[in-house]
């Protein structure tokens, strides 16, 4: 069957990738300066010759380079992604704690880059060369040429230190208990707690970081959905819509934005990696504790367990929504598969 | 190419079986100069490119400008708001903020050009490699190019330049966090590449060519390589762009050019710390990288309907 030989092609794929990632992050710390275990451990373990030999044995730092590689993936596998120096905790405790932030503020990204960036993308198409499109195209220009980390701090000064419209950096208001975790995120946790104003305060919280966050995919969305749509409305079919007396809305609509929506699906995997990448500064700016304000701290303070580490589930997530997308894509357009 | 007609004798015999067509009374046209014309009737892409020369021309001319120290503190002067004696405004330290975005002018420009020239000539080079010999180089390289393109850019530069900077030779942060940019950038290079390679090598004066006992290099720098064109021109024009923000936002964290430097991002990060309520320390450097990456968007776009005849005048 066409279908499961592609999936288990991408599988392959995804896995040698994989593999080729964990040499690369490996080839990085090996290219760290100095005893491998004075950047792994605190100074104040890396006195202690027992927890020196316990280390090394358990990295297998007292074999040679090779076998440390297949104990480090060993490691990988097992989720242990070394410990981080100055916080001595294991990485993966400190990412699971952190992950649920990021994967919430990416979310309402997301939402706002959809949600703005389609229609946007549609009314560009619709009115091509009259100024709703030069408007649209002038928008998801200034999202696409803005460094996210100005548009950030200009939010900032606007709407919380001049307006007082929204709150300032952080998650919650100062001082209000998070509602008891469950799914980390904070807005799905308010909602299941019935707690209507810590709900409200995640939401005014949310707010100016995930547009900030979100401001690049949506130029990205927009300009995409533009150019397809314009294809799609020159094409036969709709030709032959209109012809046969459908309103122009369901001929915009139901004819050419689902034919024109498939090129924009694909760039959601590219959308994902830019909202990631936009993450570690969004985050840096507005206090958010997700992932990437975690690994601006550790990359600052030369803590490179922690660094590798973060960088190592970054980089896997992405491949794997990578993989999630192009399977989807696969069973959603045959075509896909002989590629 | 007229190098390649004059060594080619594939080309030599097809010449001289075309019959030659009527003397033209119109002035030679070049590709090139085809698509300068197209390029030039675009306020829009001649507005970009305005900008990119006019921020050219005040990094060059910075010296000899009536501009103040960019470096030196002034003490008293500091955190003016802009006014009349200062445009700008100064920073904490009571430097001129014009004069330090001018520098900062010399500083992201030249980095960002530079870097994509390297990565973006390393990855067309390893790119055209792979489409042409194929095969299990073809897999390798390509699989290697999946799995830097597998880490979201700013984590991968972060942690090259974390990486470097505790090496020996990694003292020059700003050299640093340029060669994570371009370690960061060249699979798409490659990308790109291997794909139009693929494409041209299945034209009959490739098998010409080899069939006559060209070499694989002379084959693929002589007769592919310069049949390869506009994409990728006009993605390293855009990518100008995405190398200056990338560099500033390591600066930015605190992983590139450090504050004495005018770096832009260096310059926005500097803001950040000292308070956003002081709003031109980082607006200012601000609007000049959003001007340079919007000028060069405006620019790429002209230029890619300019390169492609298909698109011309659409």
């Amino acid at each position: 069957m066409g279908l499961w030989r592609y999936i288990l092609r991408r599988l392959g794929l995804a896995v040698v990738v994989l593999l080729i990632v964990s040499v690369a992050t490996f080839s990085l710390a090996q290219a760290i300066p100095g005893d491998p275990l004075d950047a792994r451990i605190s100074e104040r373990q890396a006195d202690n010759p027992r927890v020196r030999a316990a280390l090394e044995r358990r990295w297998g730092l007292d074999e040679p380079v090779p076998v440390q590689y297949v104990v480090y993936v060993r490691n990988l596998l097992r989720g242990d992604l070394g410990e981080s120096i100055d916080k001595s905790r294991p990485v993966a405790d400190e990412l699971r704690k952190f992950v649920p932030a990021t994967v919430e503020l990416t979310l309402f990204a997301m939402l706002f880059a959809l949600g703005v960036g389609v229609p946007l993308g549609i009314v560009a198409a619709i009115f091509q060369n009259r100024w709703p499109d030069h408007l649209a195209r002038f928008v998801s220009l200034i999202g696409t040429s803005v460094p996210v980390f100005w548009l950030g701090l200009l939010a900032l000064y606007v709407f919380w230190v001049r307006l007082g419209w929204l709150p300032g950096p952080g998650r919650l208001d100062v001082g209000m208990t998070q509602p008891p975790l469950v799914t980390g995120l904070v807005s799905l946790d308010a909602i299941l707690d019935r707690d209507g104003a810590a709900f409200r305060s995640l939401l005014r919280h949310v707010a100016m970081p995930a547009v900030v966050l979100g401001s690049f995919a949506m130029g990205i969305v927009a300009r995409m959905l533009r150019s397809s749509l314009l294809v799609a409305l020159s094409d036969d079919y709709v030709r032959t819509a209109r012809a046969k007396g459908l309103v122009e809305r369901r001929v915009v609509m139901g004819h050419a934005l689902r034919n024109a929506l498939i090129p924009t699906v694909t760039v959601l995997g590219l959308t994902f990696a830019s909202l990631l990448a936009g993450a570690v500064l969004t985050e840096t700016i507005f206090s958010w504790p997700g992932v990437g304000s975690y690994a601006v701290t550790r990359a600052v303070k030369l803590d490179y367990p922690a660094l590798l580490g973060v960088t190592l589930f970054i980089a896997f997530a992405y491949i794997v929504f990578n993989l999630v997308v192009d399977i989807a894509y696969g069973i959603l357009d045959p075509r896909i598969r002989i590629g | 190419m007229a190098t390649t007609s004059t060594t080619s004798p594939a080309v030599i015999t097809q010449a001289r079986t075309t019959p030659v067509g009527p003397i033209s009374l119109r002035p030679r046209r070049t590709p090139l100069g085809d698509a300068w014309r197209t390029l030039r009737r675009q306020p829009v892409a001649m507005a970009g490119l305005t900008i990119i020369l006019g921020w050219l021309l005040l990094g060059l001319l910075a010296p000899v400008l009536p501009l103040d120290d960019p470096l030196t503190p002034q003490s008293g002067n500091n955190l003016q708001e802009p006014s009349r004696d200062h445009w700008l405004g100064t920073d904490e330290l009571g430097r001129d903020m014009l004069s330090r975005v001018i520098y900062g002018a010399r500083i992201s420009l030249p980095s960002g050009v530079l870097v994509i020239l390297a990565t973006g000539s390393f990855g067309c080079l390893i790119g055209a490699v792979a489409g042409y010999v194929g095969g299990w180089v073809d897999n390798a390289i390509m699989r290697f190019a999946d799995a830097v393109l597998s880490f979201p850019s700013i984590i991968l530069a972060m942690t090259i330049t974390a990486v470097s900077s505790g090496l020996p030779w990694g003292q020059n942060r700003l050299l640093n966090a340029l060669l994570a940019v371009g370690l960061v950038l060249w699979p798409e290079y490659a990308r790109v590449m291997r794909g139009q390679v693929l494409s041209i090598k299945t034209n009959e004066y490739v098998t010409a060519a080899q069939s006559v006992g060209a070499s694989s290099w002379r084959v693929l720098t002589r007769h592919i390589l310069p049949s390869t064109d506009a994409p990728i021109i006009v993605k390293a024009t855009l990518d100008v762009g995405a190398a200056i923000v990338l560099t500033a936002s390591l600066s930015f964290i605190g992983l590139g050019v450090v504050p004495p430097t005018p770096e832009w991002g260096a310059m926005i990060n500097q803001g950040f710390k000292k308070g956003i309520e002081f709003w031109w320390m980082s607006s200012v450097p601000g609007i000049a990288i959003m001007s340079v990456v919007m000028a060069l968007n405006f620019f790429g776009d002209g230029l890619r309907d300019a390169l492609d005849p298909r698109r011309r005048g659409r």
